[in-house]
Formats: structure tokens, C-alpha cells, sequence
């Protein structure tokens, strides 16, 4: 545990740019966990009297056409899009690896049948197809993280097959095998551990893309539902007040997002180096 | 003005900028070399002689700083040599071999590319006489049919041809000064012969300098005129080869001259220390492993519908007696491996019956073997020390396993007992236990995989190449412990091997195989001294080694 935090310490001192999407993205989740109860006003009490005003000292990122308070809703929205982008990715991530682990290790037939999934998956523009399986299946939050889900497996596939095919017969996993492991437990214990630091990589950035979803779908009426809190929904209404000047309305969300999606593309490094032992010394 | 040799180093020292601070990689190494002549720079495993290769042509990266001494080439001085003056000087005047050749070519490029690409670049021919020169050169280094060759891709070729062209490259420019950096590591020893032959030839006909780095006394011994011992970024001694071998001086020296196996060593004598082996060993008369008529076919694709078979082994038949150690040797290809792998049980055969001890276990498929209760009897020791172990487990999760999953052990405190007797009886420091496979060095490394192939306590091990990757003092100490473990264990080896000498010292049988087929086979002695097959009076014949008569 010690060797491990030296080691995740010097990753940070050797990349400042880590440090800084770390710091970024504790941010994020603590806003995710505590905003709640940090806002200055109830992100759903509407209030016409103040509505569409710019950022003040009172409303630092300005209302909206119901008076509601841009900041406080913002942060309160974080909980929902991160939840969104974070189950989405580890559902894909766990059903995706175990497919491609299979695929990669077994190959043959299973390797075919797989291959042929992520092929046809991957035929569909793949937010198109996100917003088919939402439309058909109902706008639900439930519904949104399995579209999302669905539409990410085939990278996890692909990855990790190819990853664990090349390992599949290094003489690790032969000595493993004649130390009495079945086969499963030399894919799962010995092979996949190996496979992580690509896939870190893979998990990080794709959780700014799960959040681009997300938001995607939300924008175009097919996620979550007004008046929840959302930063999509926010972009969305807000688009409708551009053209008459209130620009805060598309803004402040829209930079919320856009920092979330840069967070995970810049931590995607530091956390393959933190797994990948041969980076410790 | 002072006069330099052709190739002056003077007291050179480098050093090299890393996570742990700065690291003195050389200190104060000189060496000088003339036209036409051949140094042998001999060393082990990190003793700097490569970067001294490297630093005459800057090519150790940017982490790397001269920090004092000079290299002349031809008088002129490379001090922090310019970009274009670089360029000039490599390739066309300095070329090196690197030690690997199948990474050394451009997997996607033809070797007509390859050869196109040096001849263009240093305008020694326009692009339409490229094609005339390519096939003389090619030529030159005798590849028999050089307008197929031209327009094979680096995966085609094997090793031997692979380095083939790799020296072809290098000669393309008629350079004056040839590196050449482990040329043969990783080929057979009849190519081996070959390459070495032709690399003198280009000394002695065309009076280029050569600067031949290997680990191999006996390569150095065979083709060098002069040679210069490197440890730990420092040269110990240097001298003449007659000098050298006859009377060392350095202790350095004389632990590597002793460590070499030769045709006439001991076990015993490769290191100072005696081997201290109290129990004497008893081979038995029953046969432990019996092999009848073993084969091995492999599907090949051939285009989109057409499947070849190809007949890796072709019907072999041996035993190996309780007790015994029993060497297979052969060139890369011959099925070796195969075979090893086979009696492992880690690979199906496909025709054939293997009988251990007593039992036939030839028809069981390797994947329900992991099942069978003989499983912990026949255990292996891999090639490579460092693959075989997994990068994410420590020394201990790497012994423990064996016991875990073959003997059922669960207790925390057990498991630990076993591993720390485990290290002992290797003699791995017990400290190591908990370090991962990349901290270790390449001898701890072997000696992780010998505890835990003898962990379960085996009959039998296969030992498939286990110092080839290791400096020739390590490999010393753990030829050395693996003749301890089996008498002290009473194991049953399978020394499979490329290492004509390491085999003579260490079995007591050896089966030589050629093509998938076992052309000879009998005592050691008798197949080393009188060999009664063509095949092996070649391979004996082209181990390079040092002898007063040559001289």
C-alpha cells in the first residue's frame, strides 16, 4: 500500500498536467456528492420576478426564464450526468471486457460470434442508434445508461480481445496453467490484470464521451426530462435565448460539460501509469 | 600533433540521467582499434559495452552525457557531433548490426526497400542502380537466390537471413568502421559459423575495423585479434587473445574464462566455489518417462481454403531413466520445444504414447491434465525468465501458486513456511519475496522459476532453455544448483538446450534432433568425442572456441 502511494505520488510530480485533471475531477465528484447541499437557492423553485437575469453578486451565473438559479442548478445536475456517464461505462466496461477476455483468449468460434456483435454494433452511427433504443424503450434514466452502455461495448471488446490475445500464450500463462490453473482462472487471474493499463486509458476517456451522451440525448428530448436538473436540458432551453442576448443560459452549463469531457481525456495517463507495475522500481 | 588510431576512445566516461538520480554508466574507458582488425569487447549483461559502442555514433538518446573524454575516428574529433555530420558518418562510414535482426528490419518494408532506402540516402547509387547494387550486396553476404530475397518482407526470412540482411545493410556503403553488437545472439551455431565468417572476410579483404561485442568468450576467443573485458562500465583488462587466455590477470577475467563451458570443463570447476553435494545420486534402472513413437502434426493455412499439415515431429522415440538428466539438443525449428512442450503436457499430440511412471498419459488432453493428480510430477522450467513470470505478482505469489492450486494449500502461515524453505533451497535472498518480476535481476529472475517448478515437489522437470538468457557467470551458479536440486530432490531432468558445451557438462544422455527426428542419441560422452552422425559432427563443429593451436 505504501509502494503504491509512493509510486501514484511520483506519477503526479513527474505530469503536473495529472495533478491538475485529478484535482478537476475531485472537484467534480465532490459537487456530484455534497452539491446538494452547498447551493445558494433550490435549483427548482421558480421565481418570475428575476427571471432571465445576467450574473450578479445574488445569481453569479445569472436565472433562467423561470428565475431558477443557473449555479445552483449547474452543480445540483452533476450528480445526475456523472451517475449517467459513470454506470453506463462500468456496465459496458465489465459486460464488454468479459466478452473480449473470452474472445481473445478462447478464439475459434466464440472469437467469431463476438467478432460479428461488435461488427454490427459498430455498423450503427452509434448515437443514432443510443437515441432509437431510448425512443423505443422510453426516456427513463435507466434507459439511458443501458443505450449508453450498449453503444460502448464494442470498444471494450475490441480492446481487451486484442490485448489478451497476445498475451494468451506467453510463457507466464503457461507456467500458470501447469501450476494447476483451469484455464478461466488464467484468463481472469493471471491475463486480464495485465490488460489493464490500455484499458484505463479506454475507461477514462470514455467517460467523457458517456457524459457527451448523455448530454447529447438530453438535448435533443430523448434523455432525462425537464424540469430535472440536467446539464443537455440546460443547453438546450438555454439555446432558445442566444438570440435575444442572454448568453449565460448556454454558457455555464455548457462549460461545466465541456471541463467534465476535458477532465477524463487528461486522466486517462495518469491512471494507466498508476496501474502499470512497470513503471514502480 | 598527436596521432590517433583509426578508432581512438580516450578515457571516456558517461552517464546517464534516470528516476533515482544520476547513474555513472562509464568511467574512464579506452580502447583503440586499427584498420582491418577485429576487437572483441566481452562483458556481461549492463557492463556498458553497447553505449560505448552507441556513444561513438550518439545514438544513447538524450538522457545520456559525456562527461569527460574524447573519440577520434580517422582524427577527426566526435565531440557533441552536429546533426548533418552525423548523418554523414552513419551508415556510410560507421554502421552497426544490432542484436536482433528480426526487430531490427521494418516489418512493413520489403528488403528491397530496406536496401533502396541506405543506397539512396547516402547517394551511392540513383534510384535505377539501386536494384544492380541491392543484388550484389546481397550476394555478398551469400543469400543464394537474392532476386527472391529482394522482395521478401522481414517475416518470410528466417533469423539467420534476417541478420543476413541486417549485414547487408550495413555494408552497403562500404563503411570503414562495422559495430557489430551481439550479431549472432539468438542463432544457431551453424549460422552462427556463417555469419562470423563472412564478418572476418570483410576485416581481411576490405581492411575494415570491426568492433565485435558479445558475451560469448569463445566467440571472442575464435574471431578477435585483441580484446577488452568491460565490467560495470569499467575496462579491467585488455590484451591480445593468446594473452588473455593464458594468463589473465584480472579476477574479473579468470571468473569469465572459468564460467565458459568448454569442451573440456566440469560442472565443478565453472565456478570457485566447490559444489558441496552431500547426497550422491542413484539412477535407477526403471524408466521414469517413456516416449514411443511421437508425433506432432500442425494445420498451416494455405490461401483462403487450402489447409497444409505440417510434421513438426516425426514418430521420436526415448526414455529417461529416474534420477537421470537427460540433454535434446538441436538448431531452431527441429521441434525441440515441441516435443518439451508435449511431454509437459501443456500441448495434445497427435499420434504417439508417453508413459510416466508407469502410467500412460499420452491420451489424456492437456487441458484435463491440469486435473490430474500427475500434474505436479512433471513441472517445467521456461526459456525466458522474464516471460514466464507474471509482471503483476510478486517472487512469493509466483512460488505460492503451485502450492495453492496443485497441493490445495490455503493457510497463510503454511504457504509462507514453504516459500521461504523454497528460497533457501535455491538460494534466493529471502528479502526478494515480496519484490515484482522487472526489480529483479536475470538470475534471481531463474531462480524464481526453478522454486516454483520444484515447488510441488516433481519427478520430473523439463528445463527448456533455462540459462540461455543469462550471463555465463549466472548461468555457472545455476547449472551449478540445478545438479544440487536433483540430488538433493532426486529429479528426473529434460534438458533441452542449443548449448552443445552446457549439455555436455550437465547430462549424462543426450538425443540430438534434426528436422523433427532424432538423427543420434547415446551417452554424452561417446556422441561428443565420436559423433556418428554428419548433423552432429556440424553442430560441434561450428561451436566457436578458443584453442592455442589456431594460434
Amino acid at each position: 500500500m505504501k509502494n503504491w502511494l509512493q509510486h501514484t505520488l511520483y506519477i503526479f510530480s513527474e505530469n503536473p498536467v495529472s495533478i491538475f485533471a485529478v484535482l478537476l475531477f475531485l472537484f467534480y465528484v465532490s459537487m456530484a456528492l455534497v452539491g446538494h447541499w452547498l447551493v445558494p437557492y433550490d435549483p427548482y423553485l421558480t421565481n418570475t420576478d428575476v427571471a432571465l437575469q445576467p450574473p450578479s453578486v445574488n445569481h453569479w451565473f445569472g436565472t433562467d426564464h423561470l428565475g431558477r438559479d443557473v449555479l445552483s442548478r449547474v452543480v445540483v445536475a452533476t450528480r445526475i450526468d456523472l451517475g449517467i456517464a459513470f454506470s453506463a461505462v462500468a456496465l459496458s466496461a465489465v459486460i464488454g471486457c468479459s466478452l473480449g477476455s473470452i474472445a481473445g483468449y478462447f478464439g475459434g468460434w466464440t472469437d467469431q460470434i463476438i467478432g460479428r456483435f461488435t461488427d454490427i454494433v459498430m455498423a450503427f452511427p452509434l448515437f443514432v442508434l443510443a437515441m432509437g433504443l431510448v425512443a423505443a424503450m422510453g426516456n427513463t434514466v435507466e434507459n439511458i445508461i443501458y443505450a449508453t452502455a450498449l453503444i460502448n461495448i464494442p470498444f471494450y471488446i475490441r480492446v481487451s480481445r486484442s490485448e489478451v490475445s497476445v498475451r494468451r500464450n506467453l510463457p507466464y500463462v503457461q507456467a500458470a496453467l501447469q501450476s494447476g490453473n483451469s484455464h478461466f482462472r488464467a484468463l481472469a487471474m493471471h491475463i486480464f490484470p495485465n490488460t489493464l493499463p490500455p484499458l484505463m486509458v479506454q475507461l477514462s476517456l470514455n467517460s467523457g464521451w458517456a457524459i457527451l451522451n448523455a448530454a447529447g440525448l438530453s438535448f435533443i428530448g430523448l434523455g432525462v426530462k425537464p424540469p430535472e436538473a440536467e446539464w443537455g436540458i440546460m443547453v438546450a432551453e438555454g439555446a432558445n435565448y442566444m438570440i435575444s442576448g442572454e448568453w449565460w443560459l448556454v454558457l455555464f452549463p455548457g462549460l461545466v460539460l465541456m471541463m467534465a469531457v476535458f477532465c477524463f481525456n487528461l486522466l486517462g495517463d495518469s491512471l494507466r501509469d498508476m496501474v502499470d507495475p512497470l513503471r514502480r522500481t | 600533433m598527436q596521432t590517433h588510431s583509426f578508432l581512438d576512445i580516450n578515457r571516456l566516461s558517461l552517464e546517464f540521467k534516470t528516476r533515482d538520480g544520476v547513474v555513472s554508466v562509464l568511467n574512464d574507458v579506452s580502447m583503440q582499434l586499427d584498420k582491418g582488425e577485429i576487437l572483441g569487447v566481452v562483458g556481461e549483461s549492463g557492463s556498458g559495452k553497447s553505449v560505448t559502442a552507441y556513444s561513438i555514433l550518439n545514438l544513447n538518446g538524450n538522457a545520456s552525457t559525456i562527461t569527460a573524454g574524447s573519440i577520434y575516428f580517422d582524427g577527426l574529433l566526435l565531440h557533441k557531433p552536429s546533426e548533418s555530420l552525423l548523418r554523414e558518418i552513419r551508415g556510410r562510414e560507421i554502421s552497426i548490426i544490432f542484436q536482433n535482426p528480426m526487430s531490427t528490419l521494418n516489418p512493413i518494408r520489403s528488403v528491397r526497400d530496406h536496401l533502396k532506402d541506405m543506397l539512396t540516402a547516402h547517394a551511392q547509387s540513383t534510384r535505377a542502380g539501386s536494384e544492380k547494387k541491392s543484388l550484389e550486396l546481397l550476394e555478398q553476404v551469400q543469400i543464394r537466390d537474392p532476386e527472391r530475397v529482394m522482395d521478401a518482407y522481414p517475416y518470410e526470412l528466417s533469423g539467420g537471413m534476417c541478420q543476413r540482411v541486417v549485414i547487408a545493410l550495413a555494408l552497403a556503403c562500404s563503411p570503414r568502421l562495422l559495430i557489430a553488437d551481439e550479431p549472432t545472439t539468438g542463432l544457431d551455431v551453424t549460422t552462427q559459423k556463417v555469419i562470423m565468417t563472412l564478418i572476418r572476410e570483410l576485416a581481411l579483404k576490405r581492411g575494415v575495423a570491426v568492433m565485435l561485442i558479445t558475451h560469448d568468450l569463445g566467440m571472442a576467443a575464435e574471431y578477435c585479434k585483441n580484446i577488452v573485458v568491460m565490467e560495470k562500465g569499467k575496462i579491467v583488462e585488455k590484451g591480445s587473445v593468446e594473452k588473455l587466455f593464458t594468463a589473465p590477470e584480472h579476477n574479473y577475467t579468470k571468473k569469465l574464462i572459468a564460467a565458459t563451458p568448454t569442451a573440456q570443463s566440469e560442472l565443478n570447476d565453472l565456478t570457485p566455489e566447490p559444489m558441496n553435494i552431500e547426497k550422491p545420486l542413484l539412477i535407477g534402472d526403471d524408466k521414469l518417462l517413456e516416449i514411443n513413437n511421437l508425433h506432432k502434426y500442425f494445420k498451416v493455412k494455405k490461401g483462403f481454403t487450402k489447409k497444409d499439415t505440417f510434421h513438426a515431429v516425426k514418430g521420436i522415440s526415448f526414455f529417461i531413466k529416474r534420477g537421470e538428466c537427460v540433454g535434446l539438443v538441436g538448431e531452431s525449428g527441429c521441434g525441440k520445444s515441441t516435443t518439451s512442450r508435449m511431454v509437459a503436457k501443456l500441448d495434445d499430440l497427435s499420434d504417439g504414447q508417453i508413459t510416466f511412471d508407469g502410467v500412460d498419459i499420452g491420451n489424456v488432453k492437456a487441458k484435463d491434465f491440469i486435473n490430474s493428480t500427475l500434474r505436479k510430477d512433471i513441472q517445467m522450467v521456461f526459456q525466458d525468465p522474464s516471460g514466464s513470470l507474471n509482471p503483476r505478482h510478486t517472487v512469493f505469489d509466483a512460488i505460492v501458486e503451485p502450492l495453492m492450486h496443485l497441493e490445495k494449500i490455503t493457510d497463510k502461515n503454511t504457504l509462507h513456511q514453504r516459500a521461504l524453505e523454497l528460497c533457501r533451497q535455491v538460494d534466493l535472498d529471502v528479502k526478494l519475496i515480496t519484490r515484482l518480476p522487472h526489480q529483479l535481476s536475470g538470475g534471481q529472475k531463474a531462480r524464481v522459476g526453478i522454486a516454483r517448478a520444484i515447488a510441488v515437489k516433481p519427478k520430473l522437470v523439463i528445463l527448456d532453455e533455462p540459462t540461455s538468457a543469462l550471463d555465463v557467470s549466472v548461468q555457472a551458479i545455476v547449472l551449478q544448483l540445478l545438479e544440487k536440486l536433483r540430488h538433493e530432490l532426486g529429479l528426473s531432468y529434460l534438458f533441452v538446450s542449443h548449448d552443445l558445451n552446457v549439455v555436455r557438462l550437465f547430462c549424462q544422455r543426450v538425443l540430438v534432433m534434426c528436422n523433427g527426428e532424432i538423427v543420434e542419441d547415446g551417452n554424452v560422452n561417446d556422441v561428443f568425442n565420436a559423433p556418428a552422425n554428419e548433423y552432429t559432427k556440424s553442430l560441434l563443429d561450428a561451436i566457436p572456441h578458443f584453442s592455442l593451436q589456431k594460434l
